[in-house]
């Protein structure tokens, strides 16, 4: 193929596409496991788009053309573009609000004749192309606080909006455009602190607050008296200690419970909370319940998917049950399979050795977008690429870690392989483009 | 250009590496640490055991008549979600509920299994539902007709014999190690209880695949883990259902209990208790029913009397007090004893005799003929106080050992559950009594089958067939063959096969003159009634005064009318035990039924004088009458109980109907009198207001 069109396969990375095509198999396999009805007559069903594994190969289809088009655009046309499309995105997610359609929970879709589109899912391109974009002007410093308060509000400007559109799981994947800032010199210690604020959230959740309370301020006094012999010398450095012994006090004492009670919705709570195994204490525990009825209606929450998905994950121990025997997701015991939690599909099917290589699969094509990004000349390329990185990173991160009981359960899709058309279009054009800017890697873009 | 931070995608390469690495590990724990755990879970998620219960065993009896067999019937099943369009008042009329019942049920149906799964509508439909609802089953979508096996008894008889199945209750199921699962049946009496593991077979299991809804969709693994089931073996019995139909008829509306044995076998050949039940109500459409009907029967008629009535044998015990003191030596045959009407040797004149002088006791044989109580009380003091053991204490544990070797006071292991051992007083109970310082005087009535003494008429039957065998005997048992009999059915077979030889040790001649002493009660005695042309009869009478405690006043009841014998005197086929409570004379009733029971047998005609006879017996009601007092009693207790912790009058009210005082004014106190106890509460209405008075009742 490469010789018989050299105009587009120039400079292709090859190695991207075929991870794509493995993956977008592996996903089609998985939905015709979950779906698949007995009896079917097999091919028919997948020309029918009557099922959801044929659908998925018609969104496949489609994909391709797209990618088709776009490895035959100009490379300088995304550059050159990315701030209409930023704008056209923003036009899109505020339409949705007058024009959102009436589906289960979610105020975030417009209904154009059979199709369902939402335009949060295709923001995610539009915002790494403006990210990258406003990251390349020759005028950014990005050293400086203003440029990297300025593309953050570039990052989480439609997250605000899609929050507002109760989509907090889509808006949380606008965090992970802080990957491309840190490449790009967010200094680091707002990763880090990043992390402290996590693993304090984490820890107000899991331990009882007073006793947490003393935790941390164990923690001050024993850095307090490390440093004793500083101390002396620069007063400044205990003001800090016990500034921060403040803060994190504050956020473990004030802060996290006025998240919780004002700020998220009870199922997100729940959802949080289940993930640590504990009850949601924010909720007045209603007295008449009887401990067997407050049982069934925990069972009947949102614990209970991750329950099953577990028990499917589980239950493919080394080598999986072999396609059509998964029982757990043939079953329907685990709600949503086909979609957000499809890789209890493979995790059943396949086993450990299945899941294990989906993952290799993932990290290999993480790690290659990485690579890929470090050999661009022009800094859009570059933070284009790991625009897409994080975005990718995020959702195999999320949607697998809830699966398997390591994340809160936010609904958000795994890239190329869960059912849906608006994310396999989305991480398809979002790849493709990748691999036009890489083509012309050679060349700087402004 | 940012050139100098490229190190940071190394930091980024390790984010994502470090957050796989979790992942991973959370993988292998899930799949492989504790992946047994969860390959478990799912399984019971999404496989069920569909247990495939076999058909249960047939019972035979002697002639290889099916006496409990297997039929079909239908229960009407209901799939919530399939109701669509149909005329429901329709539906109604043809099942015979009304609208508010049949949307009460549905209601259940979806709330039991859920609006897609089959749940039961109404179980065990009678014969003209079915037909009707066959006929018309295409006008209702979403019921369909399930076949049910059943138990049925074709010859309506041997209730308490072949018992019965239910669902097993809680106990059943933890004594069985889960092996029985709620709703599974399970033997609860009889024959039925004691055969479980033959007759109910072998479970077998098909796997199914359900869904998340509990719907089957299909096989486990292409069933290559099920199993088959295999029907349960038969029964081969000795019951004659013939003679077991007779002597059910002969028992109607008699309370007592009846056994015939084979003597050669120990084999049953038929075994009453009145009064008695059709086995076939408790399996009909209405059968919890008539079961609770049953239960709350005072009279009784679950309660097996042939193995659990425990009577005092009177002077059927005689020819066994014969039989002891002539093998311990302390007289011969030819013993006689100078009766005067009275036994006066312990200073109180008892007990009386009906025979005075005449020699009526001047050997065993005549005292046996006769029925001397004086010679008989003599006897036991002999034989307890026989000078080759120390004192009367060893002397009567002698005695109580012959009386264990009869099979009296002891469990004989029959093949049915719940035998009760009667009783055969020990030493402790007199010495206790006594203040340890007592003679054979003490408790000489013994002798005749009195005092502390209680056997079952199982136990006396048993007894006949001792004396008949001169000596040994099988122990009773219902059942010859099992099918196809493996070893473990040999080991529990085994015992009823093997021959007791617990007296052979007394002599023939002993034997003999107690045996012409029995067939002399036919000929000259009280048992003349069972004289049969033909037949040598060998039989003895009994009857014993009882009592019973009513409304807190012992009142003497009707004497006990009891009769043993075997037949015929020379190679004896069967020996019989028959017990009638409250009936009078032993010669008076039990004697005829017995009579009628060995012509039927040996005979297999009756003569037409016994026709006669078999009519005009089971035609007789010999049910005593404080039984309607006291069911009366147990009824308003019942409802007086339900009333106080429910106020709901429905039982109640009959019983002030009763007391011609007006429904409506029901109290929401009842009042009774002070210092009440449970039995005086039964008197609800209280005493003066009875409009009947209690003597009234009894008559």
């Amino acid at each position: 193929m490469r010789e018989q069109n050299p105009a587009i396969s120039k400079g292709i990375d090859w190695s991207l596409i075929w991870i794509y095509l493995l993956l977008v198999a592996i996903g089609l396999t998985a939905i015709f496991a979950a779906t698949y009805q007995e009896g079917d007559p097999i091919i028919q069903s997948f020309i029918s788009f009557k099922t959801d594994y044929s659908k998925q190969f018609y969104f496949f289809v489609i994909g391709a053309v797209l990618a088709f088009f776009i490895l035959l655009t100009d490379s300088k046309f995304f550059s050159a573009t990315a701030n209409l499309w930023y704008a056209v995105g923003i036009l899109m997610l505020l339409l949705v609000f007058p024009f959102h359609s009436r589906i289960k929970g979610t105020e975030s879709i417009i209904k154009m004749g059979a199709c369902n589109f939402q335009p949060a899912e295709f923001c995610k391109i539009f915002v790494s192309l403006a990210l990258a974009k406003y990251l390349s002007r020759p005028e950014t410093d990005f050293s400086k606080l203003r440029s990297q308060m300025i593309a953050t509000a570039i990052a989480l400007f439609p997250a605000v909006l899609t929050i507002l559109q109760s989509e907090t799981g889509l808006a949380l994947v606008y965090l992970s455009f802080f990957i491309v800032m840190y490449r790009e010199g967010l200094p680091s210690v707002i990763l880090l602190i990043g992390f402290a604020v996590a693993a304090l959230i984490v820890a107000t959740i899991i331990i009882e607050p007073n006793t947490l309370a003393i935790i941390l301020t164990a923690i001050a006094a024993l850095i307090i008296y490390i440093f004793r012999r500083q101390i002396k010398r620069n007063r400044t450095i205990l003001i800090r200690i016990v500034f921060f012994w403040f803060v994190c006090v504050g956020i473990q004492r004030f802060a996290v419970p006025y998240v919780f009670e004002n700020v998220l919705q009870k199922h997100q709570i729940e959802r949080i909370y289940d993930l640590f195994g504990k009850s949601n204490p924010y909720i007045e525990k209603d007295p008449a319940l009887t401990k067997a009825e407050a049982k069934k209606q925990k069972e009947s929450g949102s614990s209970y998917n991750v329950r099953q998905s577990k028990i499917a994950i589980g239950s493919g121990r080394v080598f999986g049950k072999g396609v059509l025997k998964a029982t757990q997701t043939r079953y329907d015991f685990v709600p949503e399979q086909r979609t957000d939690f499809i890789f209890c599909t493979v995790g059943e099917g396949f086993g450990f050795v299945g899941s294990f290589i989906l993952l290799g699969l993932y990290l290999l094509l993480l790690f290659r977008i990485v690579t890929v990004a470090e050999r661009q000349r022009s800094t859009f390329s570059r933070c284009y690429a790991y625009g897409v990185a994080g975005v990718l990173f995020f959702h195999i991160a999320i949607n697998i870690g809830m699966t398997v009981g390591l994340a809160p359960v936010i609904g958000i899709p795994l890239p190329f392989i869960s059912y849906g058309g608006t994310s396999l279009l989305t991480f398809t054009i979002m790849l493709f483009i990748l691999i036009r800017l890489d083509a012309d890697r050679q060349m700087v873009l402004r | 250009m940012s050139v100098f931070n490229q190190s940071r995608s190394r930091v980024i390469r390790i984010i994502f590496l470090v957050a796989f690495i979790f992942i991973i590990a959370q993988l292998f724990y899930l799949q492989i640490i504790d992946g047994k755990h969860r390959q478990l879970a799912a399984m019971d998620n999404a496989v069920f055991a569909k247990v495939d219960y076999p058909e249960r065993g047939i019972i035979f009896d002697r002639k290889g008549r099916a006496i409990l067999n297997n039929t079909i019937i239908y229960d009407l099943m209901v799939t919530p979600s399939e109701i669509k369009g149909i005329d429901t008042l329709d539906f109604c009329n043809l099942i015979g509920i009304d609208i508010e019942e049949f949307k009460q049920k549905v209601l259940d149906a979806r709330y039991k299994n859920g609006p897609v799964r089959p749940s039961v509508f109404k179980g065990l439909l009678t014969q003209d539902i079915q037909a009707r609802f066959e006929e018309n089953s295409w006008k209702y979508p979403g019921f369909n007709l399930v076949e049910r096996p059943l138990r049925t008894y074709p010859f309506n008889a041997a209730a308490h014999i072949l018992g019965y199945i239910r669902e097993a209750d809680a106990k059943d199921i933890e004594r069985s190690g889960n092996f029985y699962r709620q709703g599974d049946f399970i033997g609860k009496t009889g024959l039925e209880s004691y055969y479980e593991d033959v007759l109910m077979g072998q479970r077998g299991v098909q796997y199914m695949i359900k869904d998340n809804k509990n719907r089957l969709v299909g096989n486990y693994e292409n069933g290559d883990f099920d199993t088959a089931s295999i029907a349960g073996r038969g029964l081969k019995t000795f019951i004659d259902v013939d003679l077991q139909q007779m002597a059910e008829k002969l028992m109607t509306n008699k309370v007592g209990g009846l056994v015939a044995i084979d003597p050669k076998t120990g084999g049953i050949l038929a075994m009453v208790s009145g009064p008695n039940y059709d086995p076939n109500d408790l399996t009909r459409p209405n059968g919890s029913k008539n079961y609770s009907k049953l239960v709350l029967d005072v009279t009784g008629p679950m309660l097996n009397r042939a193995i659990g009535g425990r009577y005092e044998p009177g002077s059927t015990f005689k020819p066994l007090g014969a039989l002891v003191a002539l093998d311990e030596g302390v007289i011969t045959p030819s013993y006689g004893f100078p009766c005067g009407g009275r036994y006066t040797l312990c200073g109180h004149g008892k007990p009386a005799c009906t025979h005075a002088g005449g020699g009526h006791a001047a050997n065993v044989r005549l005292s046996i003929a006769n029925s001397c109580n004086a010679y008989y009380a003599h006897v036991y003091r002999l034989a307890v106080d026989n000078p080759k053991y120390k004192n009367v204490k060893e002397g009567f544990l002698k005695w109580s050992e012959y009386m264990h070797a009869f099979g009296l006071g002891v469990r004989l292991g029959v093949d049915l559950p719940n035998e009760n051992k009667g009783n055969i007083p020990d030493t402790a109970d007199y010495n206790r009594e006594n203040n340890n310082r007592w003679t054979s005087c003490t408790n000489l009535t013994l002798g005749i089958g009195q005092d502390k003494m209680l056997t079952t008429p199982l136990q006396m039957a048993n007894a006949m067939c001792v004396i008949a065998n001169k000596g040994y005997y099988y122990t009773p048992h219902f059942v010859d063959k099992i099918d196809g009999e493996t070893e473990d059915d040999s080991t529990l077979m085994n015992q009823f096969r093997t021959r007791h030889n617990v007296l052979t040790h007394i002599s023939d001649t002993a034997f003999n003159a107690v045996i012409e002493g029995m067939n002399d009660v036919v000929k000259f005695g009280t048992a003349r009634v069972a004289q049969i042309p033909g037949i040598d009869v060998c039989a003895k009478t009994g009857t014993a005064e009882n009592y019973t405690i009513l409304d807190g006043r012992r009142i003497k009841l009707p004497n006990n009318s009891m009769f043993v014998c075997f037949a015929p005197k020379e190679n004896p086929k069967i020996a019989i035990a028959v017990f009638v409570q409250n009936a009078g004379y032993g010669g008076t009733w039990a004697g005829p039924i017995s009579r009628l029971m060995i012509e039927k047998y040996l005979n297999d005609t009756l003569m037409k004088k016994s026709e006669a006879d078999l009519e005009r017996i089971s035609k007789t009601n010999l049910m005593p009458a404080y039984f309607k007092r006291l069911q009366y009693k147990e009824d308003s207790i019942r409802a007086f109980k339900w009333f106080n912790t429910t106020k709901d009058s429905v039982y109640i009210k009959k019983y002030f109907r009763a007391l011609n005082t007006p429904v409506k004014s029901i109290p929401n106190n009842i009042p009774f009198p002070k210092n009440y106890k449970i039995e005086t509460l039964a008197i609800l209405p209280i005493e003066k207001y009875f409009r009947k008075p209690a003597t009234q009742l009894l008559s």
